[in-house]
């Protein structure tokens, strides 16, 4: 292994980007340098498009490359997530066929893992995988799935054995998204955007050479998957954010963003947009009501006490003190946030409460945050399922009593939709 | 802005917990909390000569050992835990914090030492009978004879106020209003005109009282007229190692009722095992870990002359007394009916987080606070 240091990444990156950035270059071109040179994703392995880097000297590479404006490979929804669950548990062909064209944003891809049968209960999915003959042949139904309708792949989690347990009857697949058996629709939500596809699977088929691990093995499989269901969020907010430079590549990447997040532009009013309501306050007049200024004052209290939390939580860290129990609550503290703001935007907006779209405040932001917020609760875990493990790890109580253990899965008491 | 703990931080506080879990058990709180002084002198001189308490924050010049208010929060954060009953929130945060911030250099020589090493237990009136706590509410007077002072008025709601041997008054020309016309002053608590009534308290192990003066003799502390601004900074001081006490006492007990909840069985399973437990086990976490992010950020904000200290301060204020108070009705549910026993504990830190949820102003004050200072 070589040694690396700080100063020695930051010297041959800018030395790499001297000799290869040109704004000027295609986006696809300049994706193809980063592939072939493995700056793009430096600390993977140097056979796979690479360089070994350890991962804390990554934001080395990335300051380097924000000093010169150049754009990083396109990190993207679900693609980083079939990378890395490819690079742990994929064979040499799911790595010579797929990590290429992620690097280079060719391919989009989608994770087919919750079931309207099975949300907060992930592993009780009952989308079934049947081999006929030679291939797979997939049934059932998967939703709250992104992109599902641009995907050329899909990551699947079905099921293969009916007589095994409930985790060990499931069976992890990449499935080719352009076929017949396949139909997606978008799933419309309660505030009108439609972020999510439900996907049909009507004898799907996929090829015994795209299972990936052994078969019994996709909820492990998976857990690989949703560990870094958290970093590519953060991410993704990364990529999102193009520097304003002009020039034909980065007019291509902005298109390629715009295109890519335009079913999120409420996210940030599912936080309950706490950086609006003094201007709000003020605007409105509302900030004279002695009991809506007390109402603020909370609202900011429990908003900044969140926002320290979460420093302090990183300052530990940064310490290289173990993680403590500030380090789980910020899921938790967010959805509260939300919610009360969501309460306040009310007390100011008054009876423009009940109105939206260009009617309501702030051309229909405040509208969409008062429709929006009661996702912060429920996506990427419910509150409910977060206090269940805060109090089984952190505090150390009884853990929940299982009717499902042990059991194979066709005895287990299941949805009546499945 | 860093404010995790260094490992000396942490060496320190685990060290003061153990002496304080030794010290000041809940029989010893019960035991003091029962007499009228509710301290002891032999316990005082002890924390104050093995752990040099009072001095920590006071600096070197005067005695002290000179370190910062992160550090002085951490004492108050151990003492709130254990409900120590001792005169330091009085002495070595609020009586303290006035003579630094107001006294003369001189004044500071000669009146500091003998508070850092515990020898002399000081308060600082203010507050009067109408429970006021900004300078607004202040009534009593002084008049300056040929640079003799004296004060007449009643103070009311003074720490400790029954046992302090040095007072520190806040008092106004008779003609002023608000922040002007304000002058500190030393009072020696056996001057002749003075007269205190101990007042029972909700929380016993802090004993409150009113002061009556009457034409009582005073020394000015610093200049006259000039102690709203050395005040504003003790009050922010003060608020803010409140705050620290009461997560504190918030975290104690959270951590007690957890235990019980493990502890307790009922229709053949522990009521921990229950997932409305669980959630509301879970809930205390949340509350008591965000009021201690607030608590310890405007520690270290005051410490670095941080922009934002004041708001901090009021921020810290009130999510640390919704959270103490929160947590302690939680705690006595938790425990059932033995959590309304006198015999059991839960009550003693109940009455704490009462009396601290209004001490130095309450939840909807310190809203008020930070409203007036982002609307500005």
């Amino acid at each position: 292994m070589t040694n690396y240091t700080e100063n020695s990444v930051r010297e041959e990156a800018r030395a790499w980007l001297g000799e290869n950035w040109n704004p000027n270059l295609d986006l696809f071109e300049w994706r193809n340098k980063l592939a072939d040179s493995g700056w793009g994703l430096p600390n993977w392995p140097s056979d796979w498009y690479g360089r070994d880097l350890p991962v804390g000297l990554v934001p080395i590479v990335e300051e380097e490359f924000h000093r010169v404006g150049a754009l990083p490979i396109p990190k993207s929804g679900i693609r980083m997530l079939a990378a890395a669950t490819i690079l742990n548990h994929g064979t040499e062909m799911h790595k010579q066929k797929f990590l290429r064209r992620i690097v280079t944003g060719q391919d989009v891809w989608c994770q087919l893992f919750s079931e309207p049968g099975s949300g907060s209960d992930l592993a009780g999915a009952t989308t079934k995988a049947v081999m006929v003959g030679n291939k797979w042949v997939v049934n059932g139904q998967k939703v709250w799935t992104t992109s599902a309708h641009k995907a050329h792949w899909g990551l699947l989690l079905a099921r293969t054995d009916m007589d095994a347990t409930k985790h060990d009857g499931l069976s992890y697949f990449i499935i080719d998204m352009k076929q017949p058996g396949i139909e997606t629709q978008p799933l419309k939500q309660m505030n009108g955007y439609a972020s999510f596809n439900q996907v049909f699977l009507t004898d799907a088929e996929v090829l015994p050479d795209f299972q990936v691990a052994e078969l019994g093995d996709g909820w492990k499989v998976a857990t690989t998957t949703l560990m870094h269901e958290r970093r590519a969020a953060d991410s993704l907010r990364a990529w999102g954010q193009v520097p304003d430079n002009e020039g034909p590549i980065y007019d291509q990447e902005r298109a390629e963003i715009e295109t890519t997040m335009a079913p999120y532009k409420w996210y940030p009013q599912r936080a309950g947009r706490v950086d609006l309501i003094m201007e709000r306050a003020k605007e409105t007049g509302a900030i004279k009501d002695p009991a809506i200024r007390q109402e603020i004052a909370k609202l900011m209290t429990l908003h900044k006490s969140a926002e320290w939390t979460a420093r302090r939580a990183r300052s530990a860290q940064e310490q290289g003190k173990p993680q403590g129990p500030e380090g789980s609550l910020g899921k938790l503290a967010a959805s509260n946030v939300a919610r009360t703001a969501a309460k306040v935007h009310t007390m100011i907006s008054g009876a423009n409460s009940m109105l939206s779209g260009e009617d309501s405040p702030e051309n229909g932001t405040v509208s969409e945050v008062l429709i929006s917020f009661p996702a912060s609760s429920i996506a990427g875990g419910t509150d409910e399922i977060q206090k269940n493990i805060i109090s089984e790890r952190v505090l150390d109580m009884p853990k929940e009593t299982r009717f499902d253990a042990g059991k194979p899965f066709k005895d287990i008491p299941r949805n009546t939709i499945s | 802005m860093k404010f995790s703990f260094t490992e000396e931080q942490d060496e320190f506080r685990s060290g003061l917990r153990r002496f304080l879990e030794d010290k000041s058990p809940s029989t010893e709180v019960r035991r003091l909390m029962a007499t009228p002084d509710g301290w002891e002198r032999e316990q005082w001189s002890k924390i104050n000569t093995e752990l040099g308490l009072t001095a920590v924050a006071i600096p070197e010049a005067y005695g002290g050992h000179g370190f910062g208010l992160s550090e002085q929060c951490i004492i108050l954060e151990e003492m709130g835990r254990s409900l120590l009953c001792a005169p330091y929130f009085g002495s070595a945060v609020l009586a303290t914090s006035a003579i630094l911030y107001a006294g003369t250099e001189e004044q500071k020589k000669e009146l500091l030492p003998g508070i850092a090493s515990g020898d002399t237990v000081a308060t600082l009136a203010f507050t009067e009978e109408n429970g006021l706590w900004d300078n607004s509410g202040i009534a009593t007077v002084f008049e300056n004879k040929n640079q003799h002072y004296s004060i007449s008025g009643t103070k009311s709601f003074v720490l400790d106020g029954n046992t302090a041997d040095l007072i520190i008054v806040l008092a106004r020309t008779p003609d002023s209003k608000n922040d002007e016309g304000l002058s500190l002053f030393t009072v020696d608590a056996k001057a002749s005109g003075l007269r205190k009534d101990l007042l029972k308290s909700v929380d016993e192990t802090r004993k409150l009282a009113r002061i009556h003066f009457d034409q009582v003799p005073a020394k000015i502390l610093g200049t006259e007229g000039t102690a709203a601004g050395p005040m504003k900074k003790t009050m922010t001081r003060s608020i803010i190692c409140l705050a620290n006490e009461m997560v504190g006492g918030a975290e104690r007990l959270r951590e007690d009722a957890l235990e019980y909840v493990k502890m307790r069985m009922q229709f053949g399973r522990s009521i921990a095992s229950f997932q409305v437990t669980k959630h509301k086990a879970t809930d205390m976490l949340a509350d008591v870990e965000l009021a201690k992010s607030a608590a310890y950020f405007a520690a270290a904000a005051f410490d670095e002359d941080d922009d934002e200290t004041e708001e901090a301060a009021s921020i810290a204020k009130a999510a640390s007394s919704e959270a103490y108070m929160q947590t302690a009705i939680h705690s006595i549910q938790m425990h059932g009916g033995v959590g309304f026993t006198w015999d059991n504990d839960t009550h003693l830190w109940f009455k704490r987080a009462k009396s601290c949820e209004v001490f130095l102003g309450d939840p909807a004050h310190h809203h008020e606070k930070m409203m007036t200072i982002w609307d500005a």
